[in-house]
């Protein structure tokens, strides 16, 4: 099939973009989009152009690294991300309009490629449990009730891609900050920080400059992981929870 | 460049011992190590820094326990954040001896599967400590919260896997990769937060520097800005992974390289074993030539779904129009014992055979059949899903086909390299202060891996072995500076911005991934699931003059100031075409089969893999000399004292 | 060992949920559930119009007798009052503050916009600079009577029948209904869900109950402008 694609170009961080317009053919639908991308790289390398810099690594769907809106929808779509989006999705004929993710946090590294460093920080401000090394019990020592370990494995699928951010009218990282607090605070093992975690991890995220949450639920509409927007509920549970009790116990 | 008859035309050097293993017998080394080696003050490991490159199983698992002890980390990697390390796309599971199905499991039991499952040619020593500690990785895991799946009883699921007899498998659904890494990624963002390991996102070793005959820091470029920077420390560890990559199509990640281990080879550490690759036997078959990497589909789906072909050659009906008596349960019917859970290498092998014989299936021949009808009829649709839905919704989303109603196609991939930088007990390249980790070193994996053994590997260097071995070598090490005008820092910085230089100011016609398609499918051809004499040799000769083109012909655009993937591509490229040739010397070198390494001219009349114990029982561990030049192979014997070397029987 | 330990104090309570993003939003949907509390309460007490000006003026004027003798005249209704505009003004300001963080952290917005997911959300920012110009309106028309134009002091029946005697008034009215009906169909799911009351098993539940507040509140406040302009109450 032969597409026009309509990319951001940006140099770097510091300059602006632009949307340019490029034209491809013989794209085959069983390519992933990445692959259609590498497509059009090929030729522009050739052609002395610089190509399309965009984040991608597993391309099996797990590592979070590729995403890009497309056509308005972070990760395009299919609920899934980028990497195992199919070329047998679009029509031949399309206009593809591909961006970044757009968020005050996550600035424009070059063309697709964003800073995503502020879910690191929000993570390592909590989104632990403190076992150091050599200091853990036998592993039967806590049964888990395997509903909670399932509700808890839900919550830890999350991959970090940044989807729920990009979706967000307010750029809000409530789902992927949620999702981690949810994994560890309905572990036993997760329970002695249940507090602190919730805290410290909600005011990194904000601290970042995510926006706040209006439920409008895009978040969990492009999670290509199916993180559950109740994710949000739990977590704002969990916080005021922490907050009534005190605040942090350490 | 030289000509392949100078290449292939290698020396013997002096053998090459494991000075660190300690002797006695097998289940009291480890105790004995760790109580022999010497201790660093608490209080002294504040002043003494660390280098850790990578952050996956092992990188991550070690740069937070080395932080977690009190020494001064700085870690590498190059994805935008930790968590991203490839580790994280294992599906199946971690193997442990816990015995917890008292199915007859214990440290022996998995150290003997070890052993065996890689055709004898794995340190003995170095195998049993992985099964030792083994268990701790579990409970450490959990301990992280880590969600492994959990019976009604509250207590956790294990299940079978290929190449063993019982049930040691522990497993997050098909995501176990995900969630141990996301475990260890987690320790390291607290040591991160508190500010013990210093965190280079985004930033990707070029080279090694050594000083004095000691590893003592790293040259990085900084991927965002271009800029060149060292790093100086009292010790180096690599864990940057394998280098399946080499290969183009694999189901590494597409930015997963060799560069590290082969910077640190060129400076001195030995390679040891570059031919042992991985073949993984349930991938998904390439379809067409923009194929830019292969998914594997977990090896779990062996234990339910039964591999098949048609009887007759050249069999294009659809396979739900293929009556049971025409087809070829290949597995179960040349191993009625082990079936469809023959290890890996025996089951990628029997998949080659059987296209090769023209009976492959989908389009090119390319692929076997993996069928769940059985499965479904028996367990009933909701508990298939229950265990293999995210895999079955993942290959429908890459094939279009429906796995509950079609049978799934496999064809077998490169997933591991077993090879990688000798390392001694300690975990210790030759180059002192240069450890090794993870997949990045040789040790534990022989000739084949065992499913669910990489994650434990990975973990059981990164969080147990070297944390306490490393110990041992700062101890004796005391802390002093290294200048940086000292000429070893310069002259690495020099050799990787001249390289930069040179990739970008070439202005050729071909781009970077040309070359490297190339170079893999050259590879696959003559050094993938079978190897011969004649067809390495005509890589051998293939390679330099590839090189050669490379250079000639190489077209990066952009600058060296900016994020720039192409320069990033080729300059990994650079490393690859070296390493290929190694790797094709050893296979040429090492005229036995074992394991992942199948020599058709050692064959049993089965067709089996045949070892030769009296000439190869040992490592091979090469020492650099030049680029095209011949390298030194040092043989490191191996002699085994509780695993008597049998052959293999699966059947 | 060198393993962080936290030394610095806890941030005061009140300040730290007001800093908060979470915490604002928890503010703003119990601030915004006590004003729906006092909503179901004002259109019961509306609908007594329909039942002539006698009784709709007496319930004025016991409002501001209730709690006698333990009250003085207009106490509860003057603490009612304080509550109310404290929780408005705490929801308004809160909003706003939010509202500027949120479009700060959306600095670009995409080139190509796609449906979003649900209608009433889009409606909470504008729906609730509506509402709070009603409120103005309203205060100022049948409260302190300064822009009524019968203006009879414990007269409010007939007060109400002349303000919405107006065509333009009762337009404005409907429609700030309406956005009344949209605002309160998202923000007690919304607040359910800031409160943490939310779960999978509630979920359709506490839609309903939005859904069925809206609904009841909205026609509820609308029948009296409706009363008017057909001549049931005049």
């Amino acid at each position: 099939m032969d597409l026009t694609l309509r990319i951001w170009r940006q140099r770097n961080a510091g300059e602006p973009g632009a949307m340019t317009t490029y034209r491809v053919t013989g794209i085959s639908e069983d390519m992933s989009f990445l692959e259609m991308l590498d497509h059009l790289n090929e030729e522009l390398i050739l052609a002395g152009d610089e190509p399309v810099a965009f984040d991608h690594d597993c391309r099996e769907g797990i590592c979070g690294a590729c995403g890009m809106v497309i056509n308005g929808q972070a990760h395009g779509p299919e609920r899934t991300t980028t990497c195992q989006l199919h070329m047998r999705h679009f029509a031949d004929g399309d206009t593809i309009d591909v961006e970044p993710w757009r968020a005050a946090a996550f600035p424009v590294v070059k063309d697709l490629v964003v800073d995503r460093s502020a879910f690191d920080r929000i993570i390592g401000s909590g989104g632990y449990v403190s076992a150091p090394t050599g200091s853990a019990p036998d592993a039967h020592a806590t049964p888990v009730p395997k509903p909670v370990a399932d509700l808890a494995f839900e919550h830890a699928e999350c991959i970090g891609c940044g989807a729920c951010v990009a979706a967000c009218p307010n750029g809000s990282a409530m789902l992927f900050t949620s999702a981690k607090v949810v994994h560890l605070n309905v572990l036993p093992q997760g329970a002695p920080e249940r507090e602190s975690r919730v805290l410290d991890m909600v005011e990194t995220m904000d601290d970042q400059g995510f926006g706040g949450c209006t439920n409008t639920g895009e978040c969990a509409v492009a999670c290509p992981k199916g993180i559950p927007l109740t994710a949000i509920g739990a977590m704002n549970r969990e916080y005021l929870r922490a907050t009534l009790k005190g605040g942090r116990r350490r | 460049m030289s000509d392949t008859s100078d290449y292939t035309h290698y020396t013997a050097g002096e053998p090459v011992t494991d000075a660190a293993a300690p002797a006695g017998p097998i289940a009291e080394r480890w105790d004995r190590r760790r109580f022999e080696a010497r201790l660093v003050n608490p209080a002294n490991r504040r002043k003494h820094t660390v280098i850790v490159v990578g952050t996956g199983l092992a990188g991550g698992a070690a740069g937070a326990t080395l932080a977690e002890q009190g020494y001064h980390v700085v870690q590498f990697c190059y994805q935008d954040s930790p968590r991203r390390a490839h580790s994280i796309a294992a599906q199946g599971g971690i193997n442990a001896a816990k015995n917890y199905r008292n199915d007859g499991d214990s440290v022996h039991r998995l150290f003997y599967d070890t052993v065996k499952g890689g055709d004898f040619r794995a340190r003995e020593s170095n195998v049993h400590r992985l099964a030792q500690v083994s268990v701790e990785i579990i409970d450490q895991c959990v301990a992280q919260g880590v969600p492994f799946a959990r019976e009604y009883g509250g207590l956790l699921d294990t299940r079978s896997f290929g190449g063993v007899q019982v049930s040691r498998t522990f497993y997050a659904r098909g995501q176990t990769g995900q969630q141990l890494l996301l475990g260890a990624y987690q320790a390291l963002s607290r040591q991160i937060d508190a500010g013990n390991v210093e965190m280079h996102a985004r930033t990707e070793m070029l080279d090694l520097i050594v000083v004095d005959g000691r590893a003592r820091g790293i040259v990085a470029r900084d991927l965002i800005t271009g800029a060149v920077s060292t790093y100086v420390a009292d010790a180096v560890v690599l864990a940057s992974g394998g280098y399946g990559n080499v290969f183009y199509l694999s189901t590494n990640a597409k930015n997963s390289n060799a560069t590290a281990i082969w910077r640190a080879h060129r400076r001195g550490a030995y390679f040891a074993n570059p031919c042992f690759t991985q073949i993984h036997p349930t991938c998904i078959p390439r379809s067409g030539d923009h194929q830019s990497k292969l998914t594997l589909m977990s090896e779990s789906l062996r234990n339910d779904g039964r591999i098949w072909v048609p009887k007759a050659k050249g069999d294009t009906r659809p396979p739900a129009a293929i009556p049971e008596d025409e087809r070829d349960y290949y597995l179960e019917r040349i191993y009625p014992s082990f079936g469809n859970l023959v290890p890996r290498d025996i089951a990628s092998r029997a998949a080659k055979n059987v296209c090769d014989e023209g009976r492959g299936v989908g389009p090119g021949g390319q692929g076997v059949y993996l069928d769940f009808a059985e499965a479904i009829a028996r367990m009933g649709r909701k508990a298939v899903e229950a265990k293999y839905g995210n895999l079955f919704e993942m290959y429908e989303r890459i094939t279009a086909e429906n796995p509950y109603e079609v049978p799934m196609r496999i064809y077998p991939a490169i997933h591991y390299t077993m090879g990688g930088l000798w390392v001694d007990y300690d975990l210790q390249t030759t180059v002192p202060g240069l450890f090794a980790i993870g997949e990045a070193n040789f040790s534990d994996h022989g000739a084949n891996r065992l499913g669910a053994s990489a994650l434990m590997q990975g973990l059981a260097d990164g969080y147990f072995v070297l944390p306490s071995t490393i110990n041992d070598f700062l101890a004796r090490h005391p802390h002093d500076a290294v200048p940086g005008d000292h000429p070893a820092v310069t002259g690495a910085v020099a050799g990787v911005t001249d390289r930069l230089a040179r990739l970008l100011a070439n202005d050729g016609d071909r781009t970077p991934d040309s070359f490297h398609r190339e170079l893999g499918e050259l590879l696959w051809d003559e050094c993938g699931m079978a190897r011969t004499e004649t067809g390495l040799r005509k890589a051998l000769g293939r390679i330099p003059a590839l090189r050669e083109e490379f250079w000639r012909r190489i077209k990066v655009p952009g600058t060296g100031e900016e994020l720039n993937q192409s320069l990033e591509k080729a300059n990994r490229i650079v490393d690859y075409l070296e390493l290929a040739e190694l790797m094709c010397l050893d296979a040429l070198h090492r005229t036995e089969s074992c394991g992942g390494h199948f020599r058709e001219e050692s064959a049993t009349p089965e067709g089996e893999a045949a070892r030769k114990d009296e000439e190869f029982s040992y490592a091979a561990a090469w020492e650099f000399t030049g680029t095209g030049s011949a390298p030194v192979l040092h043989k490191e014997s191996l002699t085994f004292e509780y695993v008597h070397p049998t052959q293999r029987s699966y059947a | 060992m060198a393993l962080a330990t936290r030394t610095d104090r806890p941030p005061s309570l009140i300040g730290s949920v007001w800093r908060s993003t979470v915490g604002k939003k928890a503010v703003m949907a119990v601030t915004g559930m006590i004003m729906l509390a006092y909503l179901v309460a004002h259109v019961v007490g509306n609908l007594k119009v329909f039942f002539g000006a006698g009784e709709f003026n007496h319930y004025g004027h016991w409002i501001r007798t209730v709690g006698e003798p333990f009250l003085h005249y207009e106490w509860f209704l003057w603490m009612a009052r304080a509550a109310l505009g404290t929780a408005v003004v705490l929801h308004g300001v809160a909003a706003y503050q939010l509202s500027r963080r949120d479009l700060a952290a959306r600095p670009q917005k995409y080139a190509r916009k796609r449906q979003r997911a649900s209608y009433a959300t889009r409606t909470m920012r504008w729906g609730g600079v509506i509402l709070g110009l009603f409120i103005v309106w309203h205060v100022l028309d049948l409260t302190t009577l300064t822009v009524n134009p019968n203006a009879e002091e414990g007269r409010p029946y007939e007060n109400l029948v002349a303000s919405l005697d107006r065509p333009a008034v009762t337009a404005f009215y409907i429609a700030a209904m309406l956005a009344l009906g949209l605002h309160i169909r998202h923000g007690f799911w919304s607040a359910a869900q800031t409160l943490g009351a939310n779960s999978a098993r509630r979920e359709r539940v506490l839609k309903f109950l939005a859904d069925a507040l809206a609904l009841v509140l909205t026609c509820g406040f609308i029948a009296v402008p409706v009363g008017v302009l057909t001549g049931v109450v005049s």
